[in-house]
C-alpha cells in the first residue's frame, strides 16, 4: 500500500507546511483592527497568498458585517458539532478566506478548556492548507483573546494615536511581554493625522516598555522590541468603503489608506 | 407514628430516607408538628443541600459546593475587578501516612489539617476538601500583594500543627500550596482557574514540597507613572504642538 492512500497518516508523508499565524490586537475596541484585518488580508491575498481571516473574536464579532457576508455556517455550528469545518469556511469578496465566528456565541466569551481545545483544533487543520492565518482577536486582554493571541506565530497591535488606544495597547504589550514571552511585537498605526506619527508613536510605546515592562522581566531575558509594521492614515474612503461594506482595497484601491495597507502586507509578506 | 413523619394531611412524599440521613449526620430535622408544612420540607430540603456540599470527613465543603463557589467568584471578579485567590493546598506524602500509620490515622491527618485550615480562613472565604489529600480554598478580595504572605501563613499554620495519629503518637504534616489569581476585568472560566494553580502546586510539589508557590499575578492597569511617560515626554508633546 503507498503512502498516497493514507494522506494523513504521520511519518508517511513529509509534514505539511504550515501557515504563518498573526494575531491582530488592540487592547482598545474601535481602533479599526477588523477593518485592517479584512483589507490586510486582500493585500496579502493579492500577493498570490493564500490567506485565512479566522474571527476569534467569539462573543462579539463583527467580520460578517465588514465584509457583508451572511454566513449560513459558522464556528459556533462547527464548535457545536453542527457542521464541518469544511463547511464554514468561506469565500471572501477580496480573494481570501474567512472563518467567521457568527452570532449566539456569547458563551464562548469565556474561555473553557472546551474553546481552547475547539480553536486549537480548527486552526491545526486548516495551517496546512494556507500561507497565512490573521487572527482577528476581539478587544481588551480577556483570556479568550490572550489565549487566541498565544496560539499565533506573530503579534500585531493595531493602535490610533488616541490616548485611550495607546494606553489600552501598551497594556496589551506589557501582558503579552510578561505573560506570553513575547519579545517581538508589530504595530500599526492607524488613522495617523501627518506622515511620521506612526513612527513617533513606536518610540514612545517603546519607551514606557523599556523603563517599565523590560525591569519586570528575569535580567537574562532580552527585551521586547516593538516593530512599526506600517501607518495607515486617516482618511475618509476608510468610512465610506466601511458604509458600503465593502473592502477599502477593492473599492477605493487607490486611497491614501488602501496604499498604506498594501505596504503593511509588502512589511509582512516581502 | 412516627415523631419525624410528615404532617398527616401531606400527600405521600418518600422521606424517610432522606430524613435517616440527616439524623444520621448529626444534623437538627424540626418536629414537623407545630410547624408549618413548606416550612417543614424547606428545613429538610436545607439539610440536604447542606449535606450534600460537605465533606462528611472533615466537614469542609466539598468538591461540588467549591465548583459553585468558585463560578460565582470568578463573575463576581469579572465583574467588580475584585482580585481572588484560589490555593490548591495538597498534603506532602500522604500516601506514606497511611502506609505507616494506617487509614484511620490518615482521616485523623485529614481532620487535623481541615481544622487548620479553617482556623487560616475569613468568613467570606471558602475552603474546600477537592480531592483524597487535596483542599482548596477562595480568598475573594484577596490583593495580589499579599498572596505570597497568605499562602505562607496558610502553609506554616499546618506545619506547627502536631497531629496525635495514635495515643501516644504524634507526627506533624506539611502541604504544598499553588496560587492564581483570577483575572480581574476579565471573564474567564473555573476550570481554567484552577489549572492555573494546579500548575503551581505542581511546581511546589517539584521544587521541594512544603512550599507554596503562586502565579504571577497579570499586571494590565497602566500606572500613572507609566501614563505620564507615554504622553508626558517631549517627543509626545512635540507631536500634539504640531496639530
Amino acid at each position: 500500500m503507498s503512502s498516497s492512500d493514507k494522506p494523513e497518516s504521520p511519518g508517511a508523508v513529509p509534514p505539511a507546511k504550515r501557515a504563518r499565524i498573526i494575531a491582530l490586537t488592540s487592547g482598545k475596541g474601535g481602533v479599526g483592527k477588523t477593518f485592517m484585518s479584512a483589507n490586510l488580508a486582500a493585500a496579502l491575498a493579492r500577493r498570490n497568498l493564500r490567506v485565512l481571516v479566522l474571527d476569534a473574536d467569539l462573543g462579539l464579532a463583527n467580520l460578517d458585517v465588514v465584509l457583508n457576508l451572511h454566513p449560513k455556517i459558522t464556528l459556533h455550528d462547527v464548535f457545536t458539532g453542527k457542521n464541518h469545518l469544511e463547511d464554514a469556511i468561506l469565500p471572501a469578496p477580496g480573494g481570501f478566506s474567512v472563518l467567521l465566528a457568527g452570532s449566539g456565541l456569547v458563551e464562548y466569551s469565556r474561555l473553557t478548556p472546551q474553546v481552547r481545545e475547539q480553536l486549537v483544533g480548527i486552526i491545526d487543520t486548516v495551517a496546512p492548507r494556507f500561507d497565512i492565518i490573521l487572527l482577528d482577536t476581539g478587544a481588551g486582554i480577556s483570556d479568550v483573546v490572550l489565549y487566541s493571541v498565544s496560539l499565533a506565530d506573530e503579534v500585531l497591535i493595531v493602535a490610533t494615536p488616541e490616548p485611550t488606544s495607546m494606553t489600552d495597547a501598551y497594556a496589551t504589550i506589557k501582558v503579552l511581554a510578561t505573560h506570553q514571552q513575547r519579545r517581538a511585537i508589530g504595530i500599526v498605526v492607524n488613522q495617523v493625522s501627518r506622515v511620521g506619527e506612526g513612527r513617533a508613536i513606536r518610540g514612545q510605546l517603546q519607551l514606557v516598555v523599556d523603563k517599565f515592562v523590560t525591569p519586570m522581566l528575569p535580567a537574562d531575558e532580552t527585551a521586547p522590541k516593538l516593530e512599526l509594521i506600517g501607518e495607515v492614515p486617516l482618511d475618509g474612503a476608510v468610512r465610506e468603503a466601511v458604509q458600503k461594506r465593502q473592502l477599502l482595497l477593492e473599492v477605493l484601491p487607490g486611497a491614501p489608506a488602501a496604499r498604506a495597507i498594501e505596504i503593511v502586507a509588502t512589511r509582512l509578506a516581502p | 407514628m412516627h415523631k419525624s413523619d410528615p404532617p398527616s394531611t401531606a400527600p405521600a412524599l418518600k422521606l424517610a430516607g432522606a430524613l435517616q440521613l440527616l439524623r444520621q449526620s448529626g444534623r437538627d430535622v424540626p418536629e414537623p408538628a407545630g410547624i408549618d408544612r413548606v416550612a417543614w420540607l424547606q428545613a429538610v430540603i436545607d439539610g440536604l443541600c447542606e449535606l450534600s456540599s460537605r465533606d462528611p470527613l472533615t466537614g469542609v465543603w466539598n468538591r461540588r459546593q467549591f465548583d459553585v463557589a468558585l463560578t460565582s467568584e470568578i463573575d463576581r471578579v469579572a465583574r467588580a475587578g475584585e482580585p481572588a485567590l484560589v490555593l490548591m493546598i495538597d498534603i506532602d506524602h500522604f500516601k506514606s501516612v497511611n502506609d505507616t500509620h494506617g487509614h484511620a490515622a490518615g482521616d485523623v491527618v485529614l481532620k487535623e489539617v481541615a481544622q487548620a485550615l479553617r482556623e487560616c480562613i475569613r468568613p467570606m472565604d471558602t475552603l474546600a476538601r477537592v480531592g483524597g489529600e487535596e483542599f482548596a480554598m477562595i480568598l475573594p478580595n484577596c490583593p495580589p500583594s499579599f498572596g505570597h504572605a497568605v499562602a505562607e501563613r496558610v502553609r506554616a499554620k499546618v506545619q506547627r500543627r502536631w497531629v496525635e495519629v495514635a495515643p501516644g503518637e504524634t507526627i506533624s504534616v506539611t502541604v504544598s500550596i499553588g496560587g492564581a489569581f483570577a483575572p480581574q476585568w476579565v471573564r474567564s472560566s473555573a476550570p481554567l482557574w484552577v489549572e492555573r494553580a494546579d500548575q503551581q502546586l505542581y511546581l511546589a510539589k517539584q521544587s521541594g514540597r512544603n512550599r507554596a508557590c503562586l502565579e504571577k499575578p497579570m499586571v494590565s492597569l497602566v500606572s500613572a507613572e507609566e501614563k505620564g511617560l507615554l504622553f508626558g515626554t517631549s517627543q509626545y508633546q512635540d507631536l500634539q504642538d504640531l496639530e
